[in-house]
């Protein structure tokens, strides 16, 4: 026989709770978890080089986790400032889930640590949709990925709490027009803050850093649109007859392979 | 493509429902995928089949049923469809203060299985 059985679970549901429980965990201990994503050269790695430095000079205790899926670059790059650093290698799996995370924090986070820094495999499709039991998630795209990175990644500018530029020293050699990145993250996630950094020119030093202790002492962190998700039951999940369509950006023709 | 994982993770539940409640074969598993969820459904169905295999759910279809999204101005309570990539300011008054209605969905609504269970948790026969 045949059954039909209504399950009405989330995919996601599994890492969801592992997040969640990580959160309180971490919340407990006084700790908040940073979750930084971006696609590969970017600039994570020297602007939390950077953030972790200058925690160390003025005091905070931090640690930071970096994952790539081959070699410990990073983690040696990251350990010049000082605090302590963990590699994670994910052997060729794309994005950080948050039981893989918890199992590298058992008997490794230091328990003084008041933020927790994770270098996300540098990527922005795959790890925007696993939380990580973050406080904070900021994304991060460079002067030289273009200004509509946005919007090809709407997902993952979508969900973020804070976005980071970086690079911006060398952002008029490559033409980048901040105003119209500015309107493109607008698009796709009203209301979030955008700050402009440069390791080289020491341009927003310490943004990451005084938003992360900021967020980790309650302060007020952007609620993106993506998931501020209605409560309504799915009746309305057809499109309804006064909706109307975003008719821009469609002077081009495209087809979903 | 984390589209594996996803599989894996869909997999891994049908197969938690199914075999306790006297789950011999998986026919089909329909699941609700958001135009925002960041997923993408041909590379969803191939992976489910790789995932599959050796399982329960063998051989099983899966059955993808898409999600547009949809938004509400808090401001002026104009309704819209974002489109992709989607416009989350509102096309009326130029509002911030957006509602998601749809579309970040993903979500194993329903599972057809063969068991020979007398007492399942059962909504409905086909």
């Amino acid at each position: 026989m045949c059954r039909v059985v209504d399950l009405q679970q989330a995919v996601l549901a599994k890492n969801d709770a592992c997040a969640h429980t990580l959160r309180e965990d971490l919340a407990a201990r006084g700790t908040a978890l940073v979750n930084l994503l971006s696609s590969p050269g970017s600039g994570k790695t020297a602007l939390l080089e950077r953030e972790l430095t200058l925690a160390r000079d003025r005091g905070v205790p931090v640690a930071a986790l970096t994952a790539d899926l081959a070699t410990e670059n990073d983690a040696v790059r990251l350990a010049r400032s000082g605090v302590p650093v963990k590699q994670i290698l994910t052997d060729g799996l794309c994005h950080l889930e948050a039981e893989m995370l918890g199992g590298h924090l058992h008997d490794w986070l230091p328990a003084e640590a008041r933020l927790l820094f994770i270098e996300n495999v540098g990527n922005l499709v795959c790890p925007a949709s696993y939380d990580l039991g973050e406080t904070l998630r900021v994304v991060l795209a460079s002067v030289t990925e273009g200004e509509d990175k946005p919007l090809k990644y709407p997902t993952a500018f979508g969900l973020a709490h804070l976005v980071v530029v970086t690079k911006t020293d060398i952002a008029e050699a490559v033409s980048f027009d901040e105003e119209e990145f500015r309107a493109n993250v607008e698009r796709v996630n009203p209301g979030v803050e955008v700050h402009l950094t440069s390791v080289r020119q020491g341009i927003g030093e310490g943004v990451l850093l005084d938003r992360a202790l900021a967020a980790r002492d309650g302060a007020p962190v952007h609620i993106p649109v993506m998931t501020r998700t209605s409560h309504h039951v799915h009746d309305e999940s057809e499109p309804q007859p006064q909706d109307e369509h975003s008719a821009d950006l469609d002077t081009v023709a495209s087809s979903r392979s | 493509m984390h589209e594996m994982s996803i599989a894996l993770a869909v997999v891994d539940q049908v197969d938690g429902a199914a075999r306790p409640a006297g789950a011999t074969a998986v026919r089909s598993v329909r699941l609700q995928v958001g135009e925002l969820a960041g997923v993408v459904p041909d590379a969803l169905t191939f992976s489910f089949q790789l995932a599959c295999a050796g399982t329960v759910l063998e051989g099983a279809e899966l059955d993808i049923e898409p999600v547009p999204a949809r938004a509400r101005c808090g401001a002026c309570a104009r309704t819209w469809l974002p489109g992709m990539p989607p416009r989350l300011t509102c096309p009326g008054c130029g509002g911030t203060d957006t509602e998601l209605l749809s579309g970040r969905e993903l979500q194993i609504v329903r599972v057809c299985w063969h068991d020979t269970a007398p007492h399942p948790p059962i909504s409905q026969e086909c």
